[in-house]
Order: structure tokens, then C-alpha cells, then sequence
């Protein structure tokens, strides 16, 4: 056989000109791609042990280093292309399943990018943000299907729970052992200040983020990791993970590497063991099951947190939802094709599960058909990169959407989809010290802000556009989006027509 | 009030109506005619509640601390990510029971359904404890990562008294069966072995509280043969995952 399996696919490039050997790349990659051969005085690069992360590149003071995408080729083949060959390749080597992360990257159509925004002109007039008030305020829970009144004619308080939000958006369900515990504290921050909120994912709580728990999301999975009473009772609404986008149909699994002592105890599963989430939960089997667990969550914190329940986009999202809708859960959370992870294996990434647009389309017009689009809130996750995606997404009918990696790159992600192999070099999806130093939560959660606040603008700047000031009015408003090179299949079912219409 | 016990009717009620009387309450509680009411002690602590009839499903889940006394049958996903406590079932309880159980115990005089204590686990000092008395249906520790199981066959003379695919995906704690034969259908990572006195001796303080409990005889519980289960990787799927960096 040969030497290597094939040929790396970035390269290290450096500039030697520009490099003065102060070893910075060196110290900085974990995956020990940079050396120093002393006595040339001279950096070297190995490159297959490269994941393009960018760390180097960004890091290095004179700006000697960059990675590009190798031009060694395999013979032209519009069939068998360079990645499906690789991964094969290491296939036969390893003879395990390929471990992917973060989102699906392949070349599927991206609906928000043939959706386009419509704006007043002449007959209604736009409205700016910056001088007339703008309500981007929404709030996430049941709303009862009539006013009620007393003996007396006063109008009872029959709201059930519900979240308020200062922007339509919130951090999604990423673990604390996914991801680090400096990472966790920026979201947690940026949440509290925002007036939004950040999910645990699957994780536990961190004893540390309690105090976060008026802007916390608690999430419950088939693992059932470091749920306890104390746990549901600190944030302000408990979120049961059914699915998730990246990996529909099953089930997730932290390898014991990464489960060091304070994952360990967040947790609560012993360090060094693997913890394992089931596919299923084997207690649900039916709409009936899953009210059961929606419920018994709700008396363990006597009624006062709405309940989530988080799906992936599949084939029947729009009959699950319903059902879902009619379990006693308060929001619905759907999450695409796109949505990230810490891993996942490649091919349940890359083909399954279906583009949240089409997803959010046909479950919002079904429970509109149904009659029931109030007894739930609809979250929306898997592809939000902008606040025009955002926009998009409510128009079409989402109250709110879920940020994930658009909220790691806020923190430093560089998208090099290595998380699951623990030694990211921003500090994120690691457990090393060394590395989880590298993000500073100082920083890190003003970033997030930041990021919020200029989303926030751009949406009432869109808004104002059409000449709405609440983004209510803009929920499920789909006259207000065009599809364009959609076919009429696509186009019925977002329930859009199509540009010039 | 009788003997610093609150009686509590469940007559007719429905189980939200049951459990805010049964917050409300507060103290130790007796609960009579119930009638399949669920959610009873849900993130329940320190309190005792002794149950006449039979609970409906999800009975202690998330249950902290509280003691249940059920005289009945319970039905399904008793104890469901209980965090500590204890359970005690004057009969059979049905399907899922302890799933996720972190600690505390529960006690079944009779049998369980299908996949009882799924993926039970432990954290340092808590290990959770399951004890049924005559048998289980199949996927028994399906998932397990902590804490005993400990099946007795009481009555059926050494005949296995569990179904198929005991321990399926079993990474952690371990299982005490009492029969004459092995379990059938094990899975690659699981290992199941003849207990031997050591074994035996690190039982006998639970099924010496189990036999108390149900007025059993604790030198027969512990007689005949024991077989004990216990998964051979911490790790199980370490080789079966390669990364793909694409």
C-alpha cells in the first residue's frame, strides 16, 4: 500500500519572506501542524494533520500564513469526486463509521436565498427604526383560545407561562461538554443582558450558571443527564429534545475523553465513561407518551414553565407538530437540515432530514388549518446566518428562531467542522484547559451582543421597509416574501408567490 | 388528619386536581381509592405518601427524596429520572420503570414489564437500586450506565426470569439475576458470570431491606444461583466512529 492514504486537502502556505520564527502558529495549533527545525531557524508545516481552523492564519503577527485548498486532483469525475473517494478510502481503512460535525455543508438548494423581502412604496409609507418605535418584543408560550371572565365580569388571568423575549431570537441547545464552560458562560451573559435566552442542551446545568436561570432554556433528553428537580426548577422554561437537525432518528454519544471532572459533575455520569443518549426515548412511542412526559414535567415544577418540545425537520413534520400541539407542550421547536453539532455521524448529516423553510412552511399552515396555531409557539432552527434569514423565518410563519453556530461564530468559530475530535483551537467545542482559556467570556459575550444588537436593527429596518412596526404583524405574513427560481411545487408549499406576482 | 397522616380521597378526581391537594397538604399523606390518577410525587422530597389502589403512570418521577408506599399495582415509568428516595410496590409495576434513575430504590414484591431500569446510572454517591421479585420482561438495563438490578425469580423455582436482550447497550452498573440459567441472547458487551460469595456478600444488605420489607426470608432470597452481568468497556463504541473532517 502506499504511504498515506491521499494527499492532504488544504496546504499550509507561508510566506517566508514574512515569517520571523516566533513560533506563534506553533504554540497555537493543537493539532500540531506547525514545528520548528531549529537549526535552519526555519517553521515547517505538516499538513495533513490540518483542519483549516484559521487560528494560525489570524494569529500569526506578520501575516506570513495562509491555508488554501490543495490543487492536487484525482482524474476529473463528474460521478466519483474528490470527497466521496476520500472517505471511502478512509472507510476501508478504519473500517468505522465516519463522525462528522457542525452542519450539514452540502450543495442542497437554500430556500432563504430564493426568498426575497418586500417594501412599501407610494401607498404605504416605510417607517425608521431609528425615529418611531419599533416593537420586536415577542412572547413564547400557550395563549388561551378566549378571554374568560368571572362572576363579575373581570377578565380572569388564564395565560399560561410564557417567555419574553426582546428580540425574536435565542441561543439554541448546545451541551456544556460539547462545548466549553467559557463558552457557556458568554451565551449565558449575552442572554441575560439581551433579555433573551440560551439552552443547556443535554448537558446539566453548570452549579456556576444558576444565576442565569431567568434567561435560561433546561433542556431534558433520553440521556436524561444531569436532570434533577433543582435542575428543571432553575430556568425559566424545560425544553425535551426529541431530535435534533443534524442528526434525526438518533441518538447522541460524549465520549468519555470528554467527560473530565467538571463535565463530570454538571452531568452527573462518571468521568471517563461514555454518556450515551438513546435514538428514542424509550418511554415515548405515541403523541399520548410524549404528553405524558410534557406533563409530569410540568407538575415536577407546578405549572410555572412553559415546556418545549424540540423536533428535527422530517419528512412528517407537519402531522408530528400537530400532534405535538396537541400534547400540552407550549412551544415547538423545529430544527433543520442544517442545524450544527458536536457530531454526528456523516451520512445521517449530510442526508437526512429536510430545509427547515419547507419544514416551518408546512407546519405553520397546517396548524392554521387545524385550528390550533395558538396553543403553540413556533422556534425555528438549522440555517439562520443572517437577520434576513430571521425575517424570512418569521414571515413564514416562526415566532421566534434558534441561533446555534451563527452564535459560535460570534465567539470565534471558524467553521473547521473538527468539534468532534475536542482540541478546537478558539476554546470552544474542547475540555482543555489550555484551550477553553483561549475564549475570553469577556469578550466573548459582548460579541454576542453585539451580533444581536445589529440584528435587531437590520430586522426593524426590514420591518420598517414594509411598513410594519411589530414583529407580530410580520409573524406568518408570507405576502410579504416572493420566491424567485422556485418551481410551483416549492412555491406552494412555503405558500409564497413567486417574484413579479 | 389521623395519626399525623392528611387522608386524601382520589376519588373522582382528576390527577391535576390530586396533586395540588397533595402539595397543598404538605406532612405525610394516605391516599385512598386511587384510580390510575398519574404524575403522583413528582419532584416529590421528604415526605411519605402511602397509596391504596393503583397509581397511574409516571408515579415519583423526578422524585427527590420522598418515600411511596403503593398497596396495588403500579403502571408504567414509575421513577422515571428519580433522583432519590424510595419506592415501595406491594405488587407489579408496569413498563419503563426507573428510566433514567439516578439513586434512590425502588422495591417490586412482583414483576416488572419491558425495559425496567433503562439506562439507570450512577454519580459517586449515588447508585441507584431496582429490586423485583419474580421477574422482567426483555430489554431489562437496556442502556444501563449505573446502579443494580437485581431480578429474584421468587416462585419460579431456577427458571430465567427475564425476557430477551437483557442489558442491550449495558456501559455501566450491573445486573444480579437469581436462576439456574444463563440469560439468553446477551449482547458482545455485556459479560455473565456466576456470582460468587463476594458477589453475593455485596447484595446482602439491599435484599436483606427488600426481605424485611415484603416479610421474605433473606437466606432463601440469597439461595440458589446468581448470575451477574456487568459490561466489559466503560467505552463500548470508542472503535466504532472514525473522523471525517469533510
Amino acid at each position: 500500500m502506499a504511504a498515506f492514504d491521499f494527499y492532504p486537502d488544504y496546504e499550509v502556505v507561508r510566506n517566508l519572506d514574512r515569517c520571523i520564527v516566533c513560533r506563534v502558529c506553533e504554540r497555537q495549533c493543537a493539532n500540531g501542524v506547525h514545528s520548528c527545525l531549529e537549526e535552519k531557524n526555519v517553521m515547517l508545516a505538516d499538513d495533513s494533520q490540518c483542519v483549516d481552523c484559521q487560528r494560525c492564519v489570524l494569529l500569526c503577527p506578520t501575516r506570513a500564513l495562509k491555508i488554501v485548498k490543495s490543487d492536487n486532483t484525482y482524474k476529473q469525475n463528474d460521478n466519483w469526486g474528490k470527497k466521496a473517494i476520500n472517505e471511502l478510502i478512509i472507510q476501508a481503512s478504519t473500517g468505522s463509521v465516519l463522525l462528522s460535525s457542525m452542519g450539514n455543508p452540502e450543495t442542497y438548494p437554500i430556500y432563504f436565498d430564493k426568498l426575497v423581502i418586500n417594501a412599501s412604496q407610494v401607498t404605504n409609507p416605510s417607517i425608521d427604526p431609528l425615529r418611531e418605535p419599533m416593537e420586536t418584543r415577542v412572547y413564547l408560550g400557550a395563549k388561551p383560545a378566549a378571554v374568560e371572565r368571572d362572576d363579575r365580569g373581570r377578565i380572569k388571568n388564564n395565560l399560561p407561562p410564557q417567555l419574553k423575549l426582546s428580540m425574536p431570537m435565542m441561543f439554541s441547545a448546545m451541551s456544556y461538554g460539547s462545548i466549553s464552560y467559557n463558552a457557556h458562560e458568554s451565551l449565558a451573559r449575552a442572554a441575560a443582558e439581551l433579555g433573551i435566552y440560551y439552552n443547556t442542551g443535554e448537558g446539566g446545568l453548570h452549579e456556576d450558571f444558576y444565576r442565569y436561570g431567568a434567561n435560561t432554556i433546561v433542556q431534558v433528553a433520553s440521556g436524561r443527564f444531569g436532570v434533577h428537580k433543582d435542575y428543571l426548577n432553575a430556568g425559566s422554561a424545560i425544553e425535551i429534545k426529541m431530535g435534533q437537525g443534524a442528526k434525526p432518528g438518533i441518538g447522541g454519544h460524549l465520549p468519555g475523553r470528554k467527560i473530565v471532572a467538571d463535565v463530570s459533575r454538571t452531568r452527573m455520569t462518571p468521568e471517563g465513561a461514555d454518556a450515551i443518549s438513546p435514538a428514542p426515548h424509550h418511554d415515548i412511542y405515541s403523541i399520548e407518551d410524549l404528553s405524558q412526559l410534557v406533563y409530569s414535567l410540568k407538575e415536577a415544577t407546578e405549572y410555572k414553565k412553559p415546556v418545549i418540545v424540540k423536533i428535527a425537520a422530517v419528512h412528517n413534520v407537519a402531522a408530528i407538530a400537530s400532534g405535538i400541539a396537541r400534547s400540552g407542550a407550549d412551544i415547538i421547536s423545529i430544527d433543520g437540515f442544517r442545524g450544527g453539532t458536536g457530531a454526528a455521524p456523516t451520512r445521517i448529516r449530510d442526508n437526512v432530514g429536510i430545509p427547515i423553510e419547507l419544514a416551518l412552511a408546512s407546519v405553520d399552515s397546517r396548524l392554521r388549518n387545524e385550528g390550533i396555531r395558538d396553543r403553540v409557539s413556533v422556534v425555528v432552527s438549522g440555517g439562520i446566518r443572517s437577520s434576513a434569514d430571521v425575517v424570512k423565518a418569521i414571515a413564514l410563519g416562526a415566532d421566534c428562531v434558534y441561533l446555534g453556530t451563527a452564535a459560535l461564530l460570534a465567539l470565534g468559530c471558524h467553521l473547521c467542522r473538527a468539534c468532534q475530535a475536542g482540541k478546537c483551537n478558539w476554546g470552544i467545542a474542547t475540555q482543555e484547559l489550555e484551550l477553553v482559556k483561549r475564549l475570553n467570556p469577556d469578550i466573548g459575550y459582548k460579541r454576542l451582543i453585539n451580533l444581536m444588537r445589529a440584528w435587531k436593527h437590520e430586522i426593524e429596518e426590514m420591518m420598517g421597509g414594509m411598513g410594519i412596526n411589530s414583529i407580530e404583524s410580520l409573524k406568518g405574513n408570507r405576502l410579504m416574501l416572493r420566491g424567485v427560481g422556485l418551481n410551483e411545487k416549492e412555491l406552494e408549499v412555503l405558500g409564497v408567490k413567486h417574484a413579479g406576482q | 388528619m389521623s395519626g399525623g397522616i392528611t387522608v386524601i380521597s382520589a376519588e373522582g378526581m382528576n390527577f391535576k386536581e390530586l396533586n395540588d391537594n397533595i402539595r397543598a397538604a404538605g406532612g405525610d399523606i394516605r391516599l385512598t381509592e386511587c384510580f390510575g390518577q398519574r404524575y403522583i410525587a413528582a419532584g416529590l422530597g421528604g415526605r411519605r405518601i402511602i397509596i391504596e389502589g393503583t397509581p397511574g403512570n409516571a408515579l415519583a418521577a423526578y422524585m427527590d427524596g420522598a418515600e411511596i408506599i403503593v398497596n396495588g399495582n403500579v403502571q408504567d415509568a414509575v421513577g422515571d429520572t428519580m433522583n432519590d428516595g424510595r419506592v415501595i410496590v406491594h405488587g407489579g409495576a408496569g413498563d419503563a420503570l426507573g428510566y433514567g434513575m439516578r439513586g434512590g430504590r425502588i422495591f417490586i414484591k412482583g414483576q416488572a414489564g419491558y425495559r425496567a431500569g433503562i439506562h439507570m446510572k450512577e454519580y459517586k454517591e449515588k447508585t441507584p437500586l431496582i429490586i423485583i421479585g419474580t421477574k422482567a420482561g426483555s430489554f431489562l438495563g437496556e442502556y444501563m450506565a449505573g446502579g443494580a438490578l437485581i431480578v429474584l425469580g421468587i416462585g419460579l423455582n431456577g427458571i430465567q426470569p427475564v425476557g430477551n436482550f437483557t442489558g442491550t447497550g449495558m456501559h455501566g452498573g450491573v445486573i444480579y439475576i437469581r436462576s439456574d440459567e444463563k440469560p439468553r441472547g446477551m449482547p458482545a458487551q455485556v459479560t455473565a458470570e456466576e456470582a460468587g460469595c463476594e458477589d453475593i456478600k455485596a447484595i446482602e444488605r439491599q435484599v436483606r431491606e427488600y426481605a424485611d420489607i415484603f416479610n421474605f426470608d433473606i437466606n432463601e432470597l440469597l439461595s440458589g444461583r446468581f448470575f451477574v452481568l456487568r459490561p466489559n468497556a466503560r467505552n463500548p463504541y470508542h472503535t466504532l466512529y472514525t473522523p471525517n473532517l469533510r
